[in-house]
C-alpha cells in the first residue's frame, strides 16, 4: 500500500472473524490515514458491521490484527477505546436520558475531564444541530434528531478515529445532506471510517472506499478512480421512431458499438449501445438515425454509474 | 500462549488471562500500558473511581425515572408498614427479628425487579456496545451497577427508620440487637441483588431476568429446610450452609459473627464475578 511510509491510524492486517456456522470476515486487510475519511461499501452482511465491532474491541477477532492509533485493539482495548468515536449501527440512547444528560454521562464514560466537558458539550449540541432539543426526552425525539444525538455522542471526547455505521440510515434526504456535510467537516480533524450501503454517499463523503463483499475486500481505490478504472466501455441510450429491426441493424454497423439491445414501448424503440470508452459514438449515433429519416426523440450517455460497479464487483463470483 | 513480540507488538494469538484490561473483582489498580503512539495523547483520566461514580449516577438517574422504582419502594415500604403494625400488636413487644424475618421474604419478592433492567435492557436496546466499547472495564460496569442499586435499596431501608424510632420512643429495645438486624438485612440484600444482577446479564428480556433471579433467590433460600432431608451424615450441614436463612438468623437475634459475614460476602462476590464473565462473553459470541 502506498501509505506504508506513513503513520496509519488505522491499521488492519489479515483479519479473519468466523462465528460458529459462518466467516463473516476472511483476509481483510486496509489502512487509513490520518485526518482521511474511508468509505467502507459492501452489500448489508458483508462484513462491514463485524470489522468495525472488532476495531472498537466490542469483539475479537479469530486472527490477524487491527492497530488504531498504533495501539493493538486485542492487546490494548483501554487505549484503543479511549481514542475511539463509535456510532453503531443501531443508535445506542437511554429514552429515559435528556440529550443534555445522556452526551454528559458518554463525555464522562469516555474518561473526558470535568472542565472540558462543558466545553465539548456544547460544541457538539451545536456541530450536530441538536441545541434546540438538548433538554428534551431523547424517547419522544424524531428519528433524525436521534441520528444526529448518536453522532454527538460519538465525537464529543474528541477522539482521534470516528468509526461510523451507516450514519444515514433512516434519515429524510435534507438530513441526509447535512449528515453528510456534517462528516465531511469532521475530516481533517478526525480519522473516519464510514459504513454505508449508499453508493452516491461515498462518493461525496468518501477520499477512498474500500468494497467488501462476503468477508473479502473486493476492491480498494478512490471513488474517482474506481469510476474509472472499471469504465472499460461506455453507454448510450437512444429513444427513436424507427422500425425496430433496421434501428437494431444500422446501431450494429457504427465503428465502435460492441453490442446494441433494443426494446419496443408504444412505438417508440428504446436502444442501449454499448461501445468501447476510446470514442464518442453519440454523433454517429444521432447522424445514422435522423440520416435513415427516422426522428430521433431521446440521445444520452448512460456512463457506468457507482452502483453498476458495485453490482458488477459484488457479484462477481455468481458470475464467474 | 505467544507473548507479544516486541518488535511488532502484534500477538498471534491472545492470552485472555494476561491481558493488560482482565477485569478485577476488586478492580482498584489502574494498569497503564505504555505504547508507542504518534497519536494525541487521550483526553482524560480513566480512574476506576470515576468510572464507577459515572454508573452509578446514571443508573440512580435510570431508577427515579421509572415508575417501576416507586412501585418497589412503595410496596416494600407499606408491607413492612403493615407488617410492623401487625406484629408490634399481637407480641406487644419492642423486638424488630420478626419484622426483619418477614422483611427479607418481601426483598425476596422484590428484588428482581429492582436489578431486572440493570443489563437486560442494555442487552436489548444496543445500549451494551456504547458501554462496552468505552474505556471502562467490565468489573467496573458490573459493580457500578451494583453499587446503585444497593444505593436504591439503602434509601427503602432508610425509610423503615421509622421502625425503630417509633420503637424507643414508646418502648426500651435492645438497640444493639436492632443494628445487627439492619446490617444482617443489608447483607442479605446485597447477596440478593448480586445475584439478579447475574440473572440480568444473561437475558434481555427484564421478564426473564425477573423470573430467573426469583427462583434462585427461592432455592437458596429454602435450602437451610431441605438440608434436613439429607439425613445426618453431613450432607445436611453443607446443604443448610449454603442456605441463605440460617445464615440471617443469627443476625436477627443479635449475634454478628464471622462465618455469616463470610458466607455473605462470598455470595456476593461469586456473583459478581459471575456478571462480570456474562458481560464478558458477549464479546465471544
Amino acid at each position: 500500500m502506498a501509505s506504508r511510509r506513513k503513520f496509519s491510524m488505522i491499521d488492519v492486517q489479515h483479519l479473519n472473524k468466523s462465528y460458529a456456522d459462518k466467516v463473516a470476515v476472511k483476509d481483510v486487510t486496509f489502512s487509513v490515514n490520518p485526518g482521511e475519511i474511508l468509505g467502507f461499501l459492501g452489500p448489508n452482511g458483508a462484513g462491514k458491521t463485524t470489522t468495525m465491532r472488532i476495531l472498537t474491541g466490542y469483539m475479537p477477532a479469530t486472527s490477524g490484527s487491527a492497530k488504531v492509533a498504533g495501539f493493538d485493539v486485542f492487546g490494548q482495548s483501554l487505549d484503543v477505546r479511549k481514542r475511539i468515536g463509535y456510532l453503531p449501527e443501531n443508535v445506542p440512547l437511554y429514552p429515559d436520558m435528556s440529550v443534555q444528560f445522556y452526551l454528559s454521562f458518554v463525555a464522562r464514560l469516555k474518561g473526558l475531564p470535568g472542565p472540558k466537558l462543558k466545553e465539548r458539550l456544547e460544541y457538539a449540541l451545536k456541530v450536530c444541530r441538536i441545541d434546540d432539543v438538548r433538554t428534551r426526552l431523547i424517547g419522544k425525539l424524531s428519528k433524525g434528531y436521534r441520528q444526529r444525538v448518536g453522532l454527538a455522542q460519538a465525537i464529543i471526547h474528541d477522539p482521534d478515529v470516528l468509526i461510523l455505521d451507516e450514519p444515514t440510515v433512516g434519515l429524510d434526504p435534507k438530513q441526509i445532506n447535512e449528515t453528510r456535510e456534517l462528516i465531511r467537516g469532521l475530516g481533517g480533524k478526525h480519522t473516519i471510517i464510514l459504513s454505508t450501503h449508499i453508493l452516491p454517499e461515498v462518493s461525496m463523503t468518501c477520499g477512498r472506499v474500500v468494497i467488501i463483499n462476503e468477508g473479502q475486500v473486493v476492491a480498494e481505490d478512490s471513488p474517482e478512480n474506481l469510476t474509472h478504472r472499471l469504465q472499460g466501455q461506455d453507454r448510450v441510450h437512444v429513444e427513436a421512431r424507427a422500425p425496430r429491426p433496421a434501428l437494431l441493424e444500422t446501431l450494429r454497423a457504427l465503428p465502435g458499438v460492441t453490442h446494441v439491445t433494443t426494446r419496443e414501448v408504444d412505438g417508440r424503440v428504446h436502444a442501449e449501445i454499448e461501445a468501447a470508452s476510446q470514442r464518442d459514438v453519440r454523433a454517429d449515433v444521432a447522424a445514422a438515425v435522423v440520416g435513415q429519416g427516422w426522428s430521433l426523440l431521446e440521445l444520452r450517455a448512460a456512463t457506468m454509474s457507482l452502483e453498476d460497479i458495485f453490482l458488477k464487483l459484488t457479484t462477481r463470483e455468481e458470475a464467474a | 500462549m505467544s507473548e507479544p513480540n516486541p518488535s511488532t507488538g502484534r500477538r498471534t494469538s491472545r492470552p485472555r488471562s494476561t491481558r493488560p484490561e482482565e477485569p478485577r473483582m476488586t478492580a482498584a489498580v489502574e494498569t497503564v500500558v505504555a505504547a508507542p503512539s504518534a497519536a494525541r495523547p487521550p483526553v482524560g483520566s480513566s480512574g476506576t473511581l470515576r468510572n464507577l461514580g459515572t454508573v452509578i449516577t446514571k443508573e440512580l438517574h435510570s431508577y427515579f425515572a421509572s415508575p417501576i422504582a416507586y412501585l418497589v419502594m412503595a410496596a416494600f415500604l407499606v408491607m413492612n408498614g403493615y407488617l410492623f403494625w401487625a406484629i408490634l400488636i399481637s407480641s406487644k413487644q419492642a423486638d424488630l427479628s420478626s419484622t426483619f424475618a418477614d422483611m427479607a421474604i418481601i426483598l425476596m419478592l422484590l428484588s428482581p425487579a429492582i436489578t431486572m433492567r440493570l443489563f437486560a435492557e442494555e442487552q436489548r436496546q444496543g445500549t451494551i456496545e456504547l458501554l462496552l466499547t468505552s474505556p471502562i472495564r467490565e468489573a467496573e460496569l458490573v459493580v457500578g451497577k451494583w453499587l446503585s442499586s444497593l444505593l436504591f435499596f439503602l434509601v427503602m431501608l432508610v425509610l423503615t427508620g421509622t421502625f425503630p424510632l417509633f420503637l424507643l420512643k414508646f418502648g426500651t429495645p435492645d438497640v444493639g440487637t436492632m443494628l445487627a438486624g439492619y446490617l444482617g438485612m443489608f447483607m442479605v440484600e446485597a447477596v440478593f441483588l448480586a445475584i439478579g444482577l447475574f440473572m440480568s446479564s444473561v437475558t434481555q428480556n427484564q421478564i426473564v431476568a425477573l423470573a430467573l433471579s426469583f427462583g434462585v433467590l427461592l432455592v437458596l433460600w429454602l435450602f437451610q429446610g431441605a438440608g434436613q432431608n439429607f439425613g445426618q451424615n453431613g450432607g445436611s450441614s453443607v446443604v443448610a450452609y449454603l442456605g441463605m436463612s440460617g445464615h440471617f438468623d443469627s443476625f436477627t437475634s443479635g449475634a454478628i459473627q464471622v462465618k455469616d459475614l463470610v458466607y455473605y460476602a462470598s455470595g456476593i462476590v461469586l456473583a459478581l464475578f459471575l456478571t462480570v464473565r456474562s458481560v464478558e462473553s458477549r464479546r465471544w459470541r
